[in-house]
């Protein structure tokens, strides 16, 4: 029996009110490459965080054991003094800064009189690069290379620091094809000079490519490890998605009525890079009465979507049409979409929902505030009673509506940004990720609200990366990949199986 | 149907029985906690009648009080508004001072000797226009307002430089200046040489009534929708306390010469903005950008447009404040409106607005800016030089936003727990 170099034994992570991980238990051998798998949420990037000390010691119970040592990370500094690198989703380097800048960024090669020795600085980081594969000038600053190249920085400065273990997230969610491949070709290269590394995707092809062995996680618990004999997408998803759905879902009786949204090859570029297809030639169509769904993994383009549709929010050179009962309708201002009865609800409501110094009551009258106005006043106490109406129909948890936003709970704070928008009287409401962050209580609460809405004949178009909550509450589901709708099913007909493989199809080379 | 019915609250969440000593004390104590900048007005007005032997509320004093702050006030409620919405402006002495020397061309006989109600009129229009020049970049080119305002204040310097043509414009007609130093009133001699003017009394009257009435339509309009509002008898006792001071304060006045226009002026823009900032949507969105530009942005307002009229309303009230400042001196001059900016600034933080937007209130800012002239005014008759209260100043300034900063950080662990 070979000695694991990593051991994590019984890990369980509480947050207040969510148990993010349950007595998981990871181990990984020497010189393997090994895959995490499973849903958003599923709890991989919290693993990553305990390990890595993001999490300090104490805050977790559990056991880690690296090298057959027991590890009591107080921060990210104490494990990568052991050689335990994290690459992050979104990477950490400074733009303005050059390459060699940010290899060596507080890890500075110093000369005499404690000052930094650029020419050494210049030389290390140029050999760096060549065990990265990368031939660019070091001195170049990391804004003018690719996100790529990028990547390949954020290895080559792991590498600076003698790294043991390289754990990725996700790390080819951002790239294309050719920077993948030749991403995962490093990380084997890597694995031939002896090092270990661990790597978060959902990715199923690239993890067949070059996993030893691969662990599924789901609802923050371990459901096996499996080597690399053994590994199939199917029994990888099956172990990723498999679990009760009874219970967790409201009943649901549609009533589906006319079409209310259509939306024909709608397109759009990145914001910044404008040669970049994020959302490639997407229809979808939504009826009275009818939730449909919109499945697909983290970086598919969703949000992009659904926030290039309201008011051109995301995105350049947006293109296609939208009807709204059969009239094309314009959206090119969040106020014109607002009128022509379109409402967006955002993933990130901190950041893009809710004013969260304010009040209850001011953040749901924050959209349709002029249905409070007359004479070109604002009627408070109005205000007031609509604010209270909501409070009770929605159940927000909250002594009054005078309370500032930012004191709720997830789940009330998404009452507030459901509040707002329904008060806004939409004909198509979008949600995107609308149960993110909630406890299971209180996303009952909203899929009842959505089954609500819906029974008041309004089309809803709800994102989520968690299938089981699109089995549970649509009607009917499109998948989405890489941009495009790779497919389109009824819920009867619909498996989580059938459509993680339109979620993870991908274009034809 | 009887009054004890409409004045009794129907408290939705069940709050102890009305009127009692403590629920009183509670009201109280949230009330000061809420008007810590009010306290501290208060107690500075109350330090330097101390140190000034009484000086400070003399009739005479209280009335330059007004006239000497006017101006800072003027440009504090633009500053404020601008502020809640993530912006600042550095921009408003310069721009004071090239209206002040534009509305001295404009009315001066040696110039265009033009009518004063012609030229007060132009010299606001040319300030909207300032105005509309700055929010154009800040808004539609998104260029922070603090490089586009710094350079306004170089700008709007040098314009006035060049209006002045390096001397200064005076004697204005009397219609104008009174804009700065008028007063109105109706004189009538008590004997002893002493006067008092009845016209101030009637109005000092008619505002405590007016306060009376809107205070009580505001609670009962509250009751009616079922929402908390204090017990009645702390109610009552607020709008005594408040009436007195009104009383007292219209009393010096009408010993002294009556009321001074540019209180007016004042009264009525505190009485407008006020309302723009709570009651219409224009000021209901300026606090959402404030409080999250993405939010507001994705709810439907429309933040650029937002931007460049508040920047236009800043231009439009630095205009009027450089022309009360102008009439008040007789005088246009190069160094007119030097300062102003920080003056107006500092009035806004220490009345509570924050620096990261989306807090602030009209009021406040009056308040504070009432703190920054007692200040000015106290020290000066105690004979302190203008190097002390400089720093002094600044301190003030320093330990009013701190002390925000604790007390927010304070209410934010006990609303976490």
């Amino acid at each position: 029996m070979t000695q694991n170099i990593l051991e994590m034994r019984s890990i369980t992570k509480t947050f207040p009110g969510v148990k993010a991980l349950s007595e998981v238990t990871l181990e990984v051998a020497p010189g393997e490459v090994h895959a995490i798998c499973g849903e958003n949420g599923a709890g991989k990037s919290t693993l990553m965080k305990v390990l890595s000390g993001v999490y300090p010691h104490g805050t977790y119970e559990g056991e880690i054991v690296f090298e057959g040592r027991t590890m009591k990370f107080g921060d990210i500094r104490e494990s990568e003094a052991e050689g335990i690198v994290i690459i992050h989703q979104e990477l950490a380097l400074s733009r303005y800064l050059s390459i060699a800048e940010n290899i060596f960024l507080n890890n500075e090669i110093k000369g005499r009189f404690g000052l930094i020795d650029w020419d050494k600085t210049t030389d290390e980081a140029t050999k760096l690069l060549a065990r990265v594969g990368l031939n660019d000038d070091p001195n170049a600053k990391i804004m003018n290379i690719g996100v790529g190249k990028q990547q390949l920085v954020e290895i080559a400065k792991a590498l600076s620091k003698k790294v043991k273990i390289l754990i990725l997230d996700e790390p080819t969610a951002a790239l294309n094809d050719a920077d993948s491949d030749h991403l995962l070709d490093l990380i084997l290269h890597l694995k031939g000079q002896g090092i270990t590394s661990i790597i978060i995707s959902h990715k199923l092809n690239e993890i067949k490519k070059i996993a030893d062995s691969v662990t599924v996680i789901r609802d923050g618990k371990t459901i096996e490890t499996i080597r690399r004999e053994d590994v199939s997408e199917d029994r990888i998803i099956k172990g990723m998605v498999g679990r009760d759905l009874e219970h967790r879902y409201p009943d649901h009786t549609p009533h589906i009525g006319e079409e209310v949204l259509r939306v024909e090859d709608w397109t759009a570029h990145h914001p910044q890079d404008s040669s970049r297809v994020i959302v490639d030639k997407v229809s979808i169509t939504a009826r009275a009465g009818e939730i449909v769904g919109i499945a697909g993994l983290m970086g598919a383009g969703r949000t992009e979507f659904a926030m290039s549709l309201f008011g051109h929010s995301y995105g350049s050179r947006i293109s296609g049409k939208v009807f709204k009962r059969g009239t094309e309708i314009k959206t090119r201002t969040v106020s014109e979409a607002i009128k022509n009865g379109i409402a967006y609800a955002t993933e990130d409501r901190k950041t893009f929902g809710l004013n969260l110094i304010e009040d209850i009551k001011r953040n749901i009258s924050m959209a349709s505030l002029d249905k409070l106005t007359s004479m070109g006043l604002v009627n408070d106490n109005e205000e007031y009673k609509v604010a209270n109406e909501y409070r009770d129909t929605m159940n927000i948890k909250a002594p009054s509506v005078l309370n500032a936003t930012g004191q709720l709970s997830g789940g009330n704070q998404q009452k507030v940004v459901l509040s707002k928008w329904i008060y806004a009287n939409p004909d198509v409401l979008i949600l995107d990720e609308p149960t993110r962050g909630i406890d299971v209580g209180a996303k009952y609460e909203i899929y009842t609200i959505i089954n609500r809405l819906a029974a008041e004949g309004k089309a809803i178009v709800v994102i989520s990366s968690e299938l089981p909550e699109l089995l549970g509450i649509c009607d009917r589901i499109y998948a989405l990949s890489e941009g495009r709708i790779t497919g389109e099913m009824p819920v009867a007909d619909a498996t989580p199986e059938a459509l993680l493989k339109l979620m993870t199809l991908e274009k034809q080379r | 149907m009887t009054d004890t019915a409409t004045t009794k609250p129907a408290p939705p969440e069940g709050k102890g029985p009305d009127g009692t000593f403590t629920a009183n004390l509670k009201h109280i104590i949230a009330d000061l906690g809420k008007n810590g900048i009010f306290l501290a007005l208060i107690a500075v007005i109350v330090l330097f009648s101390i140190t000034t032997d009484g000086i400070l509320l003399r009739p005479q004093n209280i009335s330059n009080l007004i006239v000497q702050n006017g101006y800072i006030l003027i440009l504090a409620i633009g500053m404020v508004l601008v502020i809640v919405a993530g912006h600042i402006d550095l921009s408003v002495g310069s721009i004071a001072a090239f209206i002040g020397a534009i509305s001295g061309v404009f009315v001066s006989a040696d110039f265009l000797g033009l009518p004063w109600w012609l030229a007060v009129i132009l010299s606001l229009g040319v300030g909207a226009i300032v105005g509309a020049w700055q929010g154009f970049w800040i808004a539609f080119v998104g260029i922070p307002a603090f490089i586009v305002t710094l350079a306004g204040m170089l700008i709007f310097r040098g314009l006035a430089l060049i209006t002045l043509g390096n001397s200064n414009i005076g004697s204005f007609p009397e219609e104008y200046r009174a804009l700065g130093n008028g007063f109105v009133n109706f004189p009538v001699d008590i004997g002893g040489g002493e006067t008092v003017d009845p016209l101030t009394l009637v109005v000092g009257l008619i505002a405590i009534i007016a306060l009376i009435v809107q205070q009580f339509r505001t609670r009962n309009g509250r009751v009616k929708y079922g929402q908390d509002v204090e017990p009645l008898t702390w109610f009552i006792g607020k709008i005594a306390i408040f009436a007195v001071g009104i009383g007292a304060f219209a009393y010096a006045l009408s010993v002294f010469k009556g009321i001074p226009v540019t209180l007016i002026i004042l009264a009525l823009l505190v009485l407008a903005y006020g309302v723009v900032a709570n009651r219409t949507t224009f000021g209901r969105h300026i606090y959402a950008i404030g409080g999250n530009r993405r939010a507001a942005e994705l709810s439907g307002i429309k933040t650029r447009s937002v931007d460049f009229w508040l920047f236009v309303n800043m231009g439009l009230l630095a205009a009027l404040a450089g022309l009360v400042f102008t009439a008040r001196l007789n005088l246009a001059g190069p160094k007119a409106g030097d300062g102003f900016e920080l003056e107006a600034i500092s009035a806004a933080f220490i009345g509570g607005a924050a620096v990261q937007g989306g807090i602030g209130t009209v009021g406040g800012a009056i308040i504070g800016g009432f703190i920054i002239g007692v200040l000015n005014n106290g020290m000066s008759i105690m004979g302190i030089g203008i190097e002390w209260q400089q720093a002094v100043k600044g301190l003030v300034l320093l330990l009013a936003v701190a002390f925000d900063v604790y007390n927010k950080r304070r209410a934010g662990t006990a609303a976490s727990r």
